[in-house]
């Protein structure tokens, strides 16, 4: 596959859900390597966005195509086998709460490798040592916190070495301290795995802290995108208001 | 209009659902011959809708056996016909009441119990989750279920025959002082082994429908927890409802 071509790549895009035009004719790219941050209210199709990149929902117009291939044409049981590519973090974490913590993270390895249960144990402590969690492992997912269990979802999927790392919300529901050390983590993870990173968040803290790039999401379309240092400069009033957190302005009108 | 529009709605809502049931019904069986296999997760299952239904089953399949002994006894007693409550007691247990009461009891205890397991998953994107690292819900949830509806069924079924036709022997020779030996050769003397295959494979299909029912429920569940409220109530009602219909059609069809 030719590694100048970007690794995420929507073209076009719409979707309707509920009688409701979520995505209108959206398009983006992500190049590899880069960490994305998506930004935008509640309720603009952040999420959907993120759900169409993976596959969960499919575009009712356009293209998705990742690393090179059009997913949104593709059969079931090849996107299913295609998803190994991708890690995502849900926003409550998504843990299965049937199962241990270690039970979790060794769940995707012990369908999709070959390990032994020797190579699972160890990449099991790999992971939940890059996300900074020792001593968790026989835990059950209600006995830990909202933030352990964001790293919990992370170290599950960063399991199976993914291309791509996708994050919904990481921070919602976090307090202001233990956002700021997840974005760290975040940043960190990026780098050590040199993933192509899709975050979504209204925390501008956050997005600043991730991003190499953000874009501004809102009816269903991107209005705005740059580092973070041109974003913050934008002159755009949209992104403005919602930079300043303002209850006046075009987003509230 | 609005009469025949609201019939209309009931309607196509109704070859919707079929539709969604028939479609999960193919992927179900598409991907019970797609590796990997889940032996330990068919397993677990089995014990859930199997072994754990036992006690239920007892009960209910005993005391129904016990009271067809007292019922017919009073009603044949006044055409003295006496002799015969042993065989109407097994006949009605094998080819009839314990398939079904059977049935019943699994869909309210495991059908409604998957809807809602399956149904949480789905509200706190635990399916997403699952299908993000690449396993399909299908597969891995609903494949082990509806094979373990399938197989255990038929044996909690024979186990309910077995204690049926008990409980009926014990009201006729203890309570109803019937001969012992009459009443044994009664029971058996108008048996065919096609009654016995019958109610089998009538409760195979039973287990399929519940199974998959309450699977199928759970999966396109919304709404938070009211939803998957929602989603057990509808899960019970409507595989209570299908097992009911399909068997007639199977008891006419087939026997």
């Amino acid at each position: 596959m030719a590694t100048n071509t970007p690794m995420i790549s929507l073209q076009h895009v719409d979707k309707t859900l509920g009688g409701r035009k979520v995505l209108d004719d959206m398009s983006i790219d992500v190049e590899r390597g880069e960490a994305l941050v998506i930004v935008g209210g509640s309720g603009v199709g952040k999420s959907v966005t993120l759900k169409h990149i993976i596959g969960l929902m499919k575009p009712d117009r356009g293209h998705i195509i990742i690393d090179g291939q059009d997913i949104s044409t593709m059969r079931p049981v090849e996107l299913n086998n295609f998803r190994r590519k991708f890690g995502m973090s849900f926003q409550e974490g998504a843990l299965f709460d049937s199962m241990s913590v270690f039970e979790n993270i060794a769940f995707p390895l012990r369908r999709h490798t070959k390990y032994t249960e020797q190579q699972i144990r160890e990449r099991v402590d790999e992971c939940l040592d890059l996300v900074h969690l020792p001593d968790v492992a026989s835990k059950r997912p209600s006995e830990l916190s909202g933030g352990m269990r964001r790293r919990v979802g992370f170290a599950r999927a960063i399991s199976l070495k993914p291309e791509i790392l996708l994050f919904d919300e990481p921070t919602t529901g976090l307090d202001p301290v233990i956002s700021d050390v997840i974005a760290e983590l975040i940043v960190e993870m990026d780098r050590t795995l040199n993933t192509t990173t899709v975050t979504i968040t209204h925390d501008m803290k956050v997005a600043f802290k991730i991003a190499d790039r953000v874009a501004m999401l809102y009816k269903g379309q991107i209005v705005e995108e740059g580092t973070p240092e041109m974003f913050q400069q934008s002159k755009n009033p949209i992104v403005q208001q919602f930079i300043e957190g303002r209850a006046e302005g075009p987003l509230t009108e | 209009m609005n009469l025949l529009e609201r019939i209309g709605r009931v309607f196509i809502h109704l070859f919707e659902e079929t539709g969604l049931w028939f479609g999960m019904l193919g992927r179900t069986i598409a991907w019970t011959f797609r590796p990997p296999f889940e032996g330990g997760e068919w397993l677990r299952q089995m014990v859930r809708v199997g072994v754990d239904s036992i006690p239920v089953v007892f009960l209910t399949t005993m005391f129904t056996g016990m009271v067809m002994a007292l019922q017919t006894y009073n009603g044949f007693h006044r055409v003295h016909a006496e002799n015969f409550v042993g065989s109407v007691v097994a006949l009605a247990m094998l080819r009839e009441l314990s398939p079904v009461l059977v049935a019943l009891m699994v869909t309210g205890r495991v059908g409604s119990s998957m809807a809602a397991e399956i149904g949480t998953m789905r509200v706190t994107e635990q399916l997403d989750a699952l299908q993000a690292l690449a396993t399909d819900p299908v597969q891995y949830l609903f494949v082990p279920r509806v094979i373990a509806g399938i197989v255990m069924l038929p044996l909690l079924t024979i186990l309910g025959d077995a204690l049926g036709v008990g409980g009926g022997y014990l009201v006729g020779v203890k309570l109803m002082g019937a001969n012992p030996i009459v009443y044994q050769q009664n029971t058996y003397q108008f048996l065919h082994m096609n009654d016995v295959w019958s109610g089998l494979i009538k409760s195979a299909f039973f287990g399929l429908i519940l199974t998959l029912t309450g699977c199928v429920r759970g999966y396109y569940t919304s709404g938070g927890a009211e939803g998957v409220g929602r989603a057990t109530t509808a899960a019970v009602v409507s595989a209570s409802l299908i097992i009911l219909f399909t068997d007639f059609f199977l008891t006419k069809l087939l026997f």
